[in-house]
């Protein structure tokens, strides 16, 4: 196969068959928690549920100082790497042109260097977290091989991202074939490990604020 | 035909002077990045060489190459090579027609057997079906007949080094490349749609000064197709600095701005059209406004739409994710359906726990 | 069938999941962060005592009965199966190094709820005979006796008589039509009976018509604490039958952490059915009689106090802000701890910790992070609402050879009542 089939292949069926599993995948992921569903609460009411619920999808993005205080490197790398996962993947105006392709949405994006930078801040920032994750004692106990393959699998489309950017090692199909062909790699995982919870976060925070704001409490 | 004479004889017998052959040398040179002490080397060399003989092949080709390499301002240099070669079969160009012009070819072979150099343009159809027949001989045996006795093969234009719009999806004739059929000769490839009269020329001087040329992955010499269009374009600043057209004729599309959003190839096309240009120099396509198509790449006219941005999912991603959605919506109702009764089960099968329950027998 | 078994638990576990569980556990990206809110690993740096793997079984049951994968790599023997063995292995994670104090379930930054699954899992553990040995005594003792201390209404009609003439006033006692039916906590009627005559003298002063009653006096739910939400029911139940016999408006939880959640939170749900009456926290009442203008008071506390938030009572319950009114009416000098709150920090000892006598040393040793409170603010006094908080505190203080008064908010006001 020649490198420039390779990358029609990554760009026509592969991406096909990726988009549809994770779509798929998270929708039946989706179901497969909301059915098993939650009994009514008999209990009076002293706040609002869904308020609460509302409410904590959002404040959970802020720690309590406390928390930050004792786990800062957990806070500050997490959101260094998601900020600039976010920046690479929405703002970078080939990326948009994926989402553009799908959703016929378009959007400005930052210079190309910007997202470059970012890139390789990201890059160092996931390096981070996973050196804590082999040091720390709590994270090292608590990490199975699914956590280890997560990293790698969101890591690889950053790496073969810059490569792609920077045109280095292999031809420009080759290495913009290897980074689609990570992308959809992480597509497919998508769904089935606990990258899911970039979905099912909003409805763990907003179980979690209806619980509390039920009794009055914000979470 | 004047074979025996050397290019050099030939030059001075039509009154080139040795200034306009040095200049030809000189550009040759340069255009293939070679330093300034090269240029006598390409002169002394071209100079002794004896015409050789070359038979140019078209197949199913639109003539598009023939034409790019005709159709130059500087008439010089294209016809030049044309002194310094001996075409002796070329439908366009040769003056003989019909069984004349197939006996020519035939009698070429005979005496340079081994030693003629075989152009081809077109694509061949792959099987014998009758699609495209020269002289009542299909392309397929005929090229097979030609490169039997060729010293080397040089593959003009898309259609020759890769199929080209022929092979295009349906591929009703089966067309495929030069290299697909000729296994056991050295091809070099000049794709392009059509490719850049200079390099069309640059490479055959190339190839006639220094032999067979380094070739990339592709067959085609590295000196003209070893950089991508991204990687030499004037617009390059605006791709880096996020400034993109967004439509033809847009604010940003008069401002010059990278053609990235409309479809542009450039950052995986090979050629030298951002260098060397067309007409002389005068423009290419993404100057002019028109995104890269990609011409000189393998299938470039199934690569996505010309207009599809090169990052962007050739197939109907959106209408895929929906169709998936309601897939998943099925599939996980069904499954739901089946944890939630899983689970209402346990619930219904409860036993009840009293403090009795509670020790283990010790 | 009779008796624990790893097929019982196995089975609670899985009528215990619910799609909040799901969701929990599908989100968990094992950050960690849940382990810096937990006292017990914070005062232990040990690992194990992170809360979310606490849960491991109960993930494990979730895994492999309700996610597609998870039933598939079972089913092609790609995972190994739960075994009666990891329940006994995780019963020191669940019943000793946790409170159910549901701090955890604050900071987790995708929103798991830890302590709701916690008490989830000790269903599971329950029935297949791994809580610890004296929290079952405990439960036994509650469901027979009518108190998991095993105090019997011999014993509160003594506590009741010695108050009546302590501080003279009448204690009602099976007062049919009263507004309010108090509850009381064996450790009230045991350590702290002073709380009677405090509740009895406040009544009389704001003129609220209460009783208590001889037949289900008992607040704490030992069902609640080791996991038995069948037990948990009957002991409910038994108030129930009491309040509507009764023909209560309210029924008053006292200072007693536990007992609040299972009667205000649990307790309609426990027993399948609303309430047709209220139920309130002391604290509730006592600043609902404060705005209402009918505390009077003569002094105030001036001693630097702070106070200790009872998880279940602020964090867990939602009474918040009305101790800290009440602080604010009846003392000069009241300062917050750093972290209090929603965010105070748990005093090691609830949830069934203090009932089991093989924790108790993992118990004081967590005691060192309320120290840390208390010495970051330098207070006179600490009061709180929860006598099991109360009696561990006091336990620590004793340990770390400090003096410092634990004293309850109840028993304040009532000390600073205005004479009729």
């Amino acid at each position: 196969m020649t490198d420039t089939e390779f990358l029609l292949w990554v760009r026509g069926p592969a991406f096909s068959a990726a988009t549809f599993i994770m779509c798929a995948g998270l929708v039946i992921r989706f179901l497969e928690i909301f059915l098993l569903g939650r009994k009514a609460d008999l209990a009076e009411a002293r706040g609002s549920a869904a308020a609460g619920g509302l409410r904590t999808m959002f404040t959970r993005f802020i720690p309590d100082a406390g928390s930050f205080q004792r786990s800062g490197f957990t806070v500050i790398s997490g959101y260094i790497f998601h900020i600039g996962l976010f920046i690479v993947i929405f703002l970078f105006v080939p990326h948009i042109m994926v989402f553009e392709t799908a959703t016929g949405l378009s959007w400005p994006g930052l210079p190309s260097n910007i997202v470059d930078a970012t890139n390789v801040v990201t890059m160092l920032a996931l390096l981070g977290v996973l050196f804590h994750r082999i040091k720390d004692p709590v994270m090292r106990m608590l990490s199975e091989f699914a956590d280890y393959l997560v990293w790698f699998v969101t890591f690889l489309p950053l790496l073969t991202g810059y490569l792609a950017f920077h045109r280095v090692g292999l031809s420009a199909p080759m290495l913009i074939g290897l980074h689609i062909l990570s992308v959809e790699l992480l597509m497919i995982l998508f769904p089935f490990t606990k990258l899911s919870h970039a979905f099912t976060l909003w409805m763990a925070r907003w179980y979690n604020g209806a619980i509390a704001g039920y009794k009055g409490v914000q979470s | 035909m004047s074979k025996d004479k050397t290019l050099g004889e030939t030059l001075q017998q039509r009154g080139v002077s040795r200034r306009s052959f040095l200049k030809f040398c000189a550009t040759t040179a340069s255009m293939m990045a070679l330093p300034p002490s090269m240029i006598p080397v390409i002169a002394a060399t071209l100079e002794k060489v004896r015409r050789p003989s070359v038979i140019w092949l078209s197949f199913q080709e639109c003539t598009g190459c023939t034409e790019s390499l005709t159709r130059s301002n500087s008439a010089t240099i294209e016809d030049l090579i044309f002194d310094t070669i001996s075409l002796d079969y070329h439908h366009t160009l040769q003056a003989a027609s019909g069984s004349a012009a197939e006996h020519a070819r035939e009698e070429a072979m005979q005496e340079n057997y081994g030693n003629y150099i075989l152009v081809v343009d077109g694509s061949i159809p792959g099987e014998n079906n009758g699609y495209s027949t020269i002289a009542g001989i299909s392309n397929k045996d005929m090229l097979l007949e030609v490169a039997a006795g060729a010293a080397a093969i040089v593959a003009v234009g898309s259609c020759a080094a890769f199929g080209g719009i022929p092979k295009a999806d349906p591929n009703p004739t089966g067309a495929v490349s030069v290299a697909e059929l000729v296994k056991d000769k050295p091809i070099v490839s000049v794709p392009g749609c059509p490719p850049i009269p200079a390099v069309i020329t640059g490479v055959l001087v190339q190839f006639l000064t220094f032999g067979l040329p380094e070739l990339d992955q592709l067959g085609r010499p590295a000196a003209f197709y070893g950089k991508s269009i991204h990687d030499r374009c004037y617009r390059r600043p605006f791709y880096d600095k996020g400034l993109f057209a967004h439509s033809f004729d847009d604010e940003g599309a008069r401002k010059g701005w990278c053609l990235f959003k409309l479809g542009c190839k450039g950052p995986t096309t090979y050629n030298a059209c951002a260098v060397t240009k067309w007409n002389d120099g005068t423009s290419f396509p993404i100057e002019a406004g028109h995104p890269c198509l990609g011409c000189s790449e393998p299938d470039f006219w199934d690569a996505g739409s010309f207009y599809k941005a090169l990052s962007a999912p050739t197939g109907a991603i959106g209408e895929t994710a929906v169709y998936a959605g309601a897939a998943g919506l099925i599939a996980g109702a069904a499954l739901g359906a089946t944890l939630r009764a899983r689970k209402q089960s346990a619930v219904k099968n409860h036993e009840r726990v009293t403090i009795d329950d509670l020790d283990q027998e010790s | 069938m009779s008796g624990p078994s790893f097929e019982r638990g196995y089975a609670a576990l899985k009528e215990e999941i619910d799609a909040p569980t799901a969701a929990f556990f599908s989100s968990c990206v094992h950050c960690g962060m849940c382990a810096e809110a937990c006292l017990f690993f914070t005062e232990t740096r040990d690992p194990k005592f992170t809360p979310i793997y606490k849960l491991e079984p109960l993930r494990k049951v979730w895994k492999q009965e309700y996610t597609f994968w998870g039933k598939l790599g079972r089913a092609l023997g790609l995972s190994r199966a739960l075994t009666d063995q990891d329940l006994a292995d995780w019963e020191v994670l669940v019943y000793d190094s946790c409170t159910l104090c549901g701090r955890c379930s604050m900071v987790c930054p995708v929103g798991n709820d830890i302590a709701y699954m916690i008490r989830k899992m000790r269903e599971g553990m329950a029935a297949a005979g791994h809580a610890p040995a004296g929290l079952i005594g405990a439960t036994k003792r509650a469901v027979t006796i009518g108190s998991p201390m095993g105090v019997k209404l011999p014993a509160l009609q003594a506590q009741i008589r010695h108050t009546e003439k302590e501080f003279d006033v009448k204690v009602p006692v099976d007062v049919e039509g009263a507004e309010y039916l108090c509850l009381l906590s064996s450790m009230e009627i045991m350590n702290f009976p002073e709380f009677i005559g405090a509740i009895a003298r406040i009544f009389r002063q704001a003129n609220v018509s209460w009783t208590l009653s001889s037949e289900a006096f008992e607040a704490t739910n030992s069902g609640i604490q080791i996991g038995v939400s069948d037990i948990a029911a009957e002991l409910v139940q038994r108030i129930v039958d009491v309040a509507e016999a009764l023909k209560v408006k309210a029924v008053i939880s006292p200072e007693c952490g536990h007992a609040y959640m299972a009667i205000r939170w649990e307790g309609p749900n426990l027993v399948g059915k609303p309430f047709n009456f209220k139920v309130v926290h002391i604290l509730e009442l006592l600043d609902e009689l404060r705005s209402q203008g009918r505390l009077k008071l003569r002094d105030k506390e001036i001693q630097k106090l702070t106070y200790h938030d009872p998880c279940q009572i602020s964090r867990r319950g939602g009474v918040i802000d009305q101790p800290r009114n009440l602080l604010n009416m009846v003392a000069d000098n009241f300062v917050e701890m750093p972290e209090t709150g929603k965010m105070n920090w748990c005093c090691g000892a609830g949830g069934g910790v203090s009932s089991n006598e093989r924790a108790d040393d993992l118990r004081l040793k967590t005691f060192a992070r309320k120290k840390a409170q208390f010495d970051a603010i330098n207070v006179d006094a600490v009061v709180s609402a929860c006598s099991n908080c109360r009696i561990h505190l006091e336990e620590g203080l004793e340990e770390y050879h400090m003096e410092l008064p634990l004293l309850s908010l109840t028993e304040t006001i009532a000390e600073h009542l205005a004479e009729e």
